[in-house]
């Protein structure tokens, strides 16, 4: 299982050989170091690897989050951002091993998680593309969501009617997107199309969980 | 420098001339059917420039068979080959999208005297 945390940092483009432009996202991720490999005993989940990413001062963490770091081997060091990811072959892994962005490779499909652009408390218009009603001509149904249901029958909404409501600010994936291109020595993924989230926000990339049918 | 704008200047900087919105300008644009590509010719005004840096572009307009056809070409796009000016246009604005509402004489731009 290939997965990587990493920030975004933003968008470009480039151009292929036959003049098509393509989008890029380009992600920093440096690298991450496992920090335990699961057991699976005691309730632990089995075949599943700890892994910290964004290394930092563990003094700047509180001490539930520094303790995790207490058995690294090497120099202290701390870590932002904890994952745990479901691994095949959890016995390859060590304990303070690195994981880096060298796992990929251009032409790689990825699932990129991340967390979308919080639109705040948005109207049935934003948030689920209604129609509006108009806006002149003495109309009361300017941005209005109109008949939510029946009558006596059924005297209820019907569960899962659009409604305004939050929109943004959680966790999305976009699966099946292609590695472009990976530089290890700066620790970049470039990735084409667009992947969720603001600049400088934290990505999670993961081998894809749809491969192409001949390779699965 | 941030990391997107070393990757973009990375690119290599196509050679363009110098120039701008009423100008005129031979576009040579690479066409491929099929197995071969051939270059075309695409002839007319700039309407304008975008300037994105390595994202940049611009927009040229022509009168095709009495139909107006404009076409965007990024400046680092492989598919130009190549950018001619063929005459300077004297023009008040950076956009001079008006162009499209006009026809024939109206359409005229003057041309730039240049030293």
């Amino acid at each position: 299982m290939k997965a990587i945390v990493g920030k975004k940092l933003g968008m470009t483009q480039t151009f292929e050989e036959s003049g098509r432009c393509v989008g890029l996202t380009v992600v920093e991720a440096t690298p991450g170091v496992v920090v335990r490999v699961n057991s699976g005993e005691g309730g632990d989940s089995a075949g599943a690897i700890q892994v910290g990413f964004f290394e930092t001062d563990p003094l700047k963490l509180n001490r539930p989050d520094a303790g995790q770091f207490k058995n690294l081997p090497g120099k202290k060091a701390g870590y932002k951002v904890l994952r745990e990811f479901r691994v095949a072959d959890a016995g390859q892994y060590k304990v303070g091993q690195e994981i880096t962005v060298e796992q990929f490779a251009a032409g790689d499909l990825v699932d990129v998680q991340g967390r979308s652009i919080g639109k705040g408390w948005a109207g049935t218009i934003k948030r689920h593309n209604f129609a509006r009603g108009p806006m002149t001509h003495g109309s009361k149904n300017k941005r209005e969501p109109g008949s939510i249901g029946m009558s006596a029958t059924p005297s209820r909404v019907h569960k899962g009617k659009r409604m305004a409501g939050q929109m943004g600010n959680k966790t999305a994936t976009v699966q099946r997107l292609a590695v472009y291109k990976v530089d290890p020595e700066k620790n970049l993924i470039f990735i084409i199309g667009g992947v969720p989230g603001s600049r400088n926000g934290v990505v999670t990339i993961k081998e894809t969980v749809k491969p192409r049918r001949a390779e699965a | 420098m941030n990391t997107i704008e070393l990757f973009e200047r990375a690119h290599e900087k196509p050679e363009m001339p110098q120039f701008g919105a009423g100008d005129t300008v031979r576009v040579h644009v690479k066409i491929k059917e099929g197995e071969k590509t051939r270059v075309q010719v695409f002839e007319g005004v700039v309407l304008g420039i975008r300037n994105r840096g390595h994202r940049g572009s611009f927009r040229v307009r022509k009168v095709s068979y009495g139909v107006g056809v404009e076409r965007i070409f990024p400046f680092y796009s492989p598919n130009v080959e190549k950018v001619e000016v063929v005459s300077h246009g004297r023009v008040r604005r950076a956009k001079i999208y008006y162009l499209r509402k006009r026809r024939g004489k109206a359409a005229r731009i003057r041309e730039k005297r240049m030293q």
